[in-house]
């Protein structure tokens, strides 16, 4: 079926709209390699980021992907995810970085938080990596589709030399221009997906038969109820009184810091049934999995405003 | 099924209070695209504002400012899809100062569909987004007739607003037109078709949008990619490999045929295609390719391959219909950067000829400076050769952005005409 597509297609010379999203983050990432000298991408090992780098081996083919990938590891990490990054960096030959939030929590610049949650301190640790690191521009991979703060965000997004997004400030971009320019100190945050939906995302890691860490899949595992998400107990912490850890089926449909978040139940093993899921789904992806945003309806803003992803 | 899927882009475009957000939180419901943790919020703050049922325009406006504000001040982007077809949808808001965000939002838009209070018609709003998305090229344009439960949907004052469009359209050269009598609020002939206007007969808002033709015919129009990046791995197993990859902006390439690089002259022939390494006879627009050419040759970012049957302009003076698009104006004598394809060079702005008023579509004569949100016909004169097209012919290679050289800033937008 795939393949009469793709033939139907290059017949009448019109390109499928999958074909047409991969064309776009390609040019994306050939514009900034072009014109930047720094660049490098976040790789969490998450399915965003899985599909940003599948996206750049493309673009460079037969070169090697001519950038570092960056970590932030909180330190609450899923272990298959660790073991699926290592795997997938050495597969690729490209560089890994890793900033450890431990690292600034143990030295005294960050400080745990009450509720033990460290998705929010990732900030400090990304933006000083930026920093000594002096990359001037970062592969996210973020997705307009996601929130609404988002549905406003620019494929090439200038940060100050605090990190900060403002805005009210946004170059607008327009036909395919983008524009790159930044001051010293200043670097640009680049979303080849930003045009994608979680659906898109799915259908082309289908297409593509791309590796994913297991956990986006079906499994057994673990869990315990907190704030109506099913958390996984581990170094992190685990449930407080009165929580109660069952073993159930799950998965997940993003892949975070553990205190956050949380698995879904699914009987969903395979990526062509995560398919038939996630388009019959009622709840969006951050709605569904992450608590830190549903705090309120500006959480994302806010961070974003902060310097984070 | 996805796998045939095409996709569409298009603009929105109303002045306040016509009734945008709604319609784009209409359609955006109505093609089930609304999650219910979404629609769940919008529900909640609805009710807490006292409104009865889900106010849809919740959905669409999203920045704090603007939540506070109540307006839209930035281009929002969304997206949907049904079985036929995906959709980004360039949200533009529509106040006076912000054409700056019409023309982003028509600059990408392959459709527009422009939104009109049916008891106001066509108001000087109207006219300003008809004409910017006739000079942008917008290939296709819809009128949605918005609120026509407040007029118990008779066919009159629809009928009116449709004449006074048609003016406005034959006045910019828009061709042709697809007008639609709706009502946002209530879901008339957005989604689902509406029994209370049985005298009209065309589409609904969304088979308008599954129906209009997506793109041209690459085979109508000649090659033409711009060189992003040079690909030499030097690797062991790819010591001599030298590629220029670039996304094709318009046309076809063959394995085989002659070509001509811009704005250097040189020409030379294809040997290799390669589309994200894969190795084909062909490849088309807008896909990303890599090209080998028959000669070691010293081409670097910023030139273009194309066709040498119909070769681009290589130009150093050029004559352009700009958007100012940032708080600083654009002044006879400004020393800029200019932005086409992947070049980017050194430019003066040697004189301003006209600023166009997008009310009257005249043509006035021009002080010496063009301020936000205003445009106008500039001459530029570069400090290097570009190879360039006319924007009416080639909307890639005839588009350019102009920079602020300190701090880098996008100052405004332009379409070449020469
Ligand atoms: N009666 C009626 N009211 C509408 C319709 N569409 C929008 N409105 C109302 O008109 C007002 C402005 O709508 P909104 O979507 O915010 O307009 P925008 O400024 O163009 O985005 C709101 O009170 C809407 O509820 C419609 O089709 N019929």
């Amino acid at each position: 079926m795939e393949t009469t597509g793709d033939l139907l297609s290059q017949a009448r010379r019109t390109l499928t709209y999958l074909d047409e999203l991969e064309s776009e983050a390609v040019h994306v990432f050939r514009e900034v390699v072009g014109e930047f000298d720094r660049p490098v991408l976040l790789f969490s090992g998450g399915k965003d980021s899985v599909v940003m780098l599948h996206l750049a081996v493309k673009a460079f083919a037969p070169s090697p992907v001519p950038f570092p990938v960056l970590h932030i590891d909180t330190g609450h990490n899923f272990e298959e995810v660790i073991e699926y990054r290592d795997r997938t960096v050495e597969r690729l030959g490209v560089r890994l970085v890793v900033a450890r939030v431990q690292e600034w929590i143990d030295s005294g610049r960050l400080r745990e938080r009450a509720d033990q949650t460290r998705n929010p301190l990732q900030t400090i640790p990304l933006l000083e990596t930026i920093t000594a690191g002096k990359f001037d521009a970062v592969f996210g991979g973020g997705r307009r589709d996601e929130e609404k703060a988002r549905a406003k965000e620019r494929v090439f997004s200038l940060r100050d030399e605090f990190g900060q997004w403002d805005p009210r400030r946004q170059r607008p971009e327009l036909w395919d221009l983008y524009n790159g320019r930044h001051r010293p100190g200043e670097h640009v945050r680049v979303f080849p997906l930003s045009n994608w939906t979680e659906l898109d995302v799915w259908r082309y890691i289908a297409r593509e038969r791309i590796d994913l860490p297991s956990l986006y899949f079906a499994h057994e595992r673990e869990v315990f109820q907190r704030d109506g998400m099913w958390l996984a107990p581990g170094d992190w912490g685990g449930p407080r009184s009165g929580e109660t850890v069952i073993r159930k089926t799950v998965r997940y449909r993003t892949v975070g810091d553990m205190s956050c978040t949380g698995a879904v139940e699914s009987g969903a093993g395979d990526v062509a049934t995560v398919i038939v899921e996630v388009a019959a789904s009622r709840l969006t992806e951050r709605g569904a999995t992450r608590a830190d945003d549903r705090m309120s309806e500006a959480a994302m803003e806010d961070r974003k405003r902060e310097g984070y992803f | 099924m996805y796998t045939t899927h095409e996709l569409l882009r298009f603009a929105t475009a109303g002045s306040v209070d016509d009734g945008k957000s709604t319609l784009v939180g209409r359609l955006l419901h109505d093609t089930k695209s609304v999650l219910a943790d979404q629609l769940d919020a919008v529900e909640r703050v609805s009710r807490d504002r006292g409104f009865e049922g889900a106010d849809l325009a919740l959905l669409t406006d999203g920045l704090r400012a603007e939540r506070e504000q109540g307006i839209t001040i930035d281009v929002a982007y969304r997206y949907f899809s049904t079985a036929t077809r995906s959709f980004i949808l360039a949200d533009t808001p529509g106040h006076v100062q912000y054409t700056r965000n019409m023309v982003t939002g028509a600059s990408t838009a392959e459709a527009a569909l422009i939104l009109v209070d049916v008891r106001h018609g066509v108001v000087e709003q109207t006219r300003r987004h008809a004409a910017v998305a006739a000079l942008l090229g917008v290939r296709h344009v819809a009128l949605a007739v918005n609120k026509m439960d407040l007029i118990d949907f008779v066919e009159g004052p629809y009928l009116a607003a449709l004449a006074d469009f048609g003016d406005v359209a034959t006045a910019l050269g828009i061709t042709e037109f697809t007008p639609i009598p709706d009502s946002a609020l209530r879901g008339d002939n957005v989604v689902d078709r509406s029994d209370r206007t049985p005298w009209y007969d065309g589409p609904t808002m969304l088979e308008y949008l599954e129906r209009v033709p997506v793109g041209v015919n690459p085979a109508s129009l000649p090659f033409r990619m711009p060189v992003q990046y040079v690909n030499r791995p030097r690797t062991p197993s790819h010591p001599d490999f030298r590629g220029y990859s670039g996304r094709i902006a318009s046309g076809v390439v063959r394995v085989g045929d002659p070509v001509v690089v811009g704005p250097s002259g040189i020409q030379t022939e294809v040997t290799g295609l390669e589309v994200l390494g894969v190795p084909v006879i062909e490849a088309f627009a807008p896909q990303s390719i890599t090209v080998i050419l028959r000669d070691e040759l010293d081409i670097n970012r910023g030139e273009v391959i194309a066709a040498v049957d119909e070769p681009p302009s290589v130009v150093r003076d050029l004559l352009g219909t700009i958007c100012v698009v940032d708080d600083r104006p654009v002044n006879t004598g400004d020393r800029v950067l200019l932005r086409t394809g992947t070049a980017t060079v050194p430019a003066i702005v040697r004189g301003i000829r006209d600023r166009l008023d997008l009310t009257t579509l005249a043509r006035a004569q021009a002080e010496d400076s063009l301020c936000l949100n205003e445009l106008g016909t500039i001459e530029l004169r570069l400090a290097q050769p570009v190879a360039v097209d006319p924007y009416s012919r080639l909307r890639n290679s005839g588009s350019f952005i102009l920079i602020e050289p300190q701090d880098g800033s996008t100052l405004a937008g332009g379409m070449i005409e020469v």
